[in-house]
């Protein structure tokens, strides 16, 4: 299953490598992977989504990480509530006589055109990764041009806002 | 010689002495009573070796850096303190992987130095420049690149600390050959400033009262003792322990001489060339107690014939060796002394497992490593049991990797820790004669016999000029097999007896080149001149070199094929 793991670390040079030279000397997969420093100054947060990973290979992971250095503290937020959100970019091929029907498709999405053009749009869209997908899946017969996903990034929800029953229902990640 | 006043006067207005780079390094390796540093001198190192210059603090020039680190290992392994080793950017820097590697593996504390090109043109691929943290992340406890000399106490203060301390491992400090010209204030800790390596010591007292309640209703315990025991300088409470409940103990390869060879509570070597009762114990066990061992494979054998019924307790400092390859029931994460002394504190009564120890017992008399003596060449198997008759069991074993290696484990009884030097997770050839010299240095008065095959010895021998140099009283005993002998039994086990490329069809002459290096050498072709020979050999003083001629087409058994599990042995005496 895909575990989504958030690692506060020491923002010093090297450490993402350090992170990822780890992961290829395990055989651990890594999906996809963001980095931003966090409010605490000298500390960065890396958000991992593992595929295929089952609760050993994940025990491996967490304590593997544990032991660098420069790694303070690792949260598997996978069964955890959490917040959970990447961001797309997509330029899509638009001539003036499509805008409004693209226009009708994204607004469900709450997404918004950011950049127009001659030819085409660009849309950015935040969400869950199944969201991201669906609205790439709806704008490709018009014709991505071009395509960049951050990845997903997440933080544990504060437990206090979240009930029991939204928990279970929507598998553990919950979305706005 | 310069020496630094350490006094903090608290009237006049103390300062901390400005210092270069270089200086920083050389006072560093004082404040960590350093004796020793091995290393080969370059051009990126020339200002810490001007600094070494007349430090005070000994050097051995080594001739290869492997060499050095590897000698640095064997310096480790039998002081528990951390090995130093130095050398220059670029290809003294690559030369150090494979003993950074090996240390990684058999967790050894190294602190290696090396050179780096000026910060002004790191990236520019200048003269001798390569990403020395790049390739040694994989094969590192931790490293560092130093960017100011000004960080230069820390990150050694640091390095000596997670080098040393938790699951020993070898660290490394690149030094840019600038920042060792560069003035900094040198103020070095008492302690380091490391909020993220926070090693677990003691155990949790929880798991401690887990452990001791599976054993009192176990009836077929066995400890499993590992490196970790010899790490944590726990010979004396894993003999107290086994004592105490009547326990028997096998040993990984690494592990041996935590337990006494001549306990009769001792069951010998398991794994792959383990002996019989070993190998039982750890197939039937209910319980098995694991001190401070990894769980390799070439231990365990197939996972799924790997102590079957059994309950699984292991104790290690390092928490992600837990559970890594074999499912555990009880973890304790925590160093093995402070786990036994926990242990030992019970009240509890030792379990009735006379029955058992006395099978594990019978076994071990019936089924005792063999070889059968015929014709008139050397077996290495007697080989090996003369040297250990003739140094009463005493001495320093350092082995190179290979059959004579696992004969050395089989054939030699340690009765003592830190009197075992071997390459184990990485299987270097090449590590033996290095190593030893670094034993030697460690412990010049020991007997040191360094117990190397043909092969791997000269992937290294160069260093027989540091023996030479040194007048070290090291014995070498080259085990001639005209063979890459472990590589040759699996083609001819496996491979339908197709040799390729593991007969030395070109060998050196030993004698001439023991001569060459004006070491006194002797040869041994027959086993009717063996004995006299050794000890002749074995008493001189000073350095010598043996060559003994050994029967070619012998083979280290028992064994578990690869894939078989632990009760498949084959070639167990009859
Ligand atoms: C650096 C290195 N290269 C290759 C091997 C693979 N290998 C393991 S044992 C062995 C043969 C060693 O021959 P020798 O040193 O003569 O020892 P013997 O087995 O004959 O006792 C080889 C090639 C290794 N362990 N290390
Ligand atoms: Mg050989």
């Amino acid at each position: 299953m895909n575990r989504v793991i958030s690692v506060i670390v020491n923002n010093k040079a090297g450490v993402l490598n350090r992170i990822t030279a780890l992961f290829l000397r395990k055989g651990f997969n890594i999906q996809n992977l963001t980095v931003g420093v966090t409010d605490t100054p000298g500390l960065s947060r890396i958000t991992i989504v593992m595929n295929d990973t089952d609760a050993s290979a994940l025990e491996q992971v967490i304590k593997q990480l544990y032991k660098q250095i420069d790694v303070l503290k690792v949260t598997d937020l996978t069964d955890q509530p959490m917040v959970a959100r990447e961001l797309a970019l997509i330029r899509v091929n638009s001539p003036v006589a499509q805008r409004s029907v693209i226009t009708t498709i994204i607004e469900p999405f709450r997404a918004s055109i950011i950049d127009v053009g001659r030819d085409s749009i660009t849309i950015q869209a935040v969400g869950r990764t199944e969201k991201i997908d669906a609205l790439i899946a709806l704008l490709r017969p018009y014709g991505i041009k071009e395509l960049a996903r951050t990845g997903l990034t997440a933080l544990a929800r504060d437990v206090a806002t979240v009930t029991e029953a939204r928990r279970v229902s929507e598998n553990n990640v919950i979305s706005i | 010689m310069r020496v630094i006043s350490e006094e903090k006067n608290a009237s006049s207005e103390w300062q901390a002495p400005m210092l270069t780079g270089s200086e920083i390094l050389v006072e560093a390796l004082r404040k960590e009573q350093v004796e020793v540093i091995f290393g080969y001198p370059g051009g990126a190192v020339l200002p810490l070796y001007d600094a070494l210059y007349d430090c005070g603090i000994r050097h051995v020039l080594a001739r290869h850096e492997q060499g050095a680190i590897h000698a640095a290992e064997g310096y480790a392994r039998v002081t528990g303190k951390p090995g130093v080793v130095i050398a220059t950017s670029g290809p003294g820097a690559t030369n150090l992987v494979t003993g950074l590697a090996d240390a990684m593996l058999d967790s050894l504390p190294i602190v290696a130095i090396t050179g780096q090109v000026a910060r002004s043109v790191i990236g520019s691929d200048a003269f001798q420049e390569t990403s020395i943290i790049g390739i040694s992340t994989p094969i590192t406890k931790h490293n560092y690149q130093v960017q100011h000399a000004s960080e230069l106490p820390a990150v050694l203060k640091e390095a000596f600390h997670i080098a040393n301390t938790g699951r020993k491992g070898p660290v490394l400090v690149d030094i840019p050959k600038d920042v060792a010209g560069e003035k900094a204030l040198f103020i070095y800790e008492d302690a380091p400033q490391l909020p993220g390596y926070q090693p677990t010591v003691v155990p949790h007292a929880m798991q401690i009262r887990k452990v001791l309640g599976l054993l009192e209703a176990a009836k077929r315990p066995v400890i499993l003792a590992g490196a970790g025991v010899l790490h944590a300088g726990a010979s004396g409470e894993l003999r107290q322990f086994a004592e105490r409940f009547g326990i028997p103990v096998v040993h990984t390869l690494l592990g041996l001489g935590g337990f006494p060879a001549d306990h009769p509570l001792f069951l010998g070597m398991g794994g792959m060339h383990g002996s019989k009762a070993a190998n039982t114990a750890l197939y039937e066990t209910d319980l098995l107690l694991n001190f401070g061992a990894r769980f390799d494979d070439r231990l365990t054998g197939n996972l799924k014939h790997f102590a079957p019924a059994a309950t699984v307790v292991h104790v290690d400092i390092d928490p992600a060796e837990i559970g890594k390859n074999v499912p555990t029931d009880v973890p304790v994460v925590g160093d093995v002394k402070e786990a036994l002394t926990m242990l030992l504190a019970t009240q509890m009564a030792a379990p009735d497992i006379a029955s058992w120890r006395q099978q594990l017992l019978d076994i071990k008399a019936q089924t005792p490593f063999w070889f059968v003596q015929e014709g008139s060449l050397v077996k290495p198997q007697r080989l090996i049991s003369e040297i250990a008759r003739l140094t009463n069991g005493q001495s320093t074993i350092v082995t190179d990797v290979g059959q004579h290696q696992m004969w050395a484990a089989q054939f030699y009884p340690f009765t003592e820790p830190n009197h075992w030097v071997t390459s184990g997770g990485l299987g270097t050839m090449g590590f033996g004669l290095p190593a030893a010299i670094g034993a030697q240095i460690a412990e010049p008065t020991r007997q040191v016999v360094a117990i190397v095959g043909d092969a791997g010895f000269q992937m290294t021998l160069q260093e027989l000029a540091v023996v030479a140099e040194l007048a070290l009283p090291l014995k070498i005993v080259v085990v001639n097999n005209g063979a890459l002998g472990m590589v040759r039994q699996w083609q001819e086990l496996f491979y339908q007896e197709r040799y390729s490329s593991s007969l030395l069809q070109w060998q050196p002459d030993f004698l001439k080149l023991a001569a060459a290096y004006d070491i006194p050498a002797v040869q041994i072709r027959e086993d009717g001149e063996l004995t006299a020979k050794l000890d002749a050999f074995l008493a001189a003083s000073g350095p010598g070199l043996l060559e003994c001629l050994v029967a070619p087409m012998e083979n280290v058994y028992p064994m578990i094929a690869p894939g078989d599990g632990l009760h498949q042995m084959v070639g167990v005496k009859p």
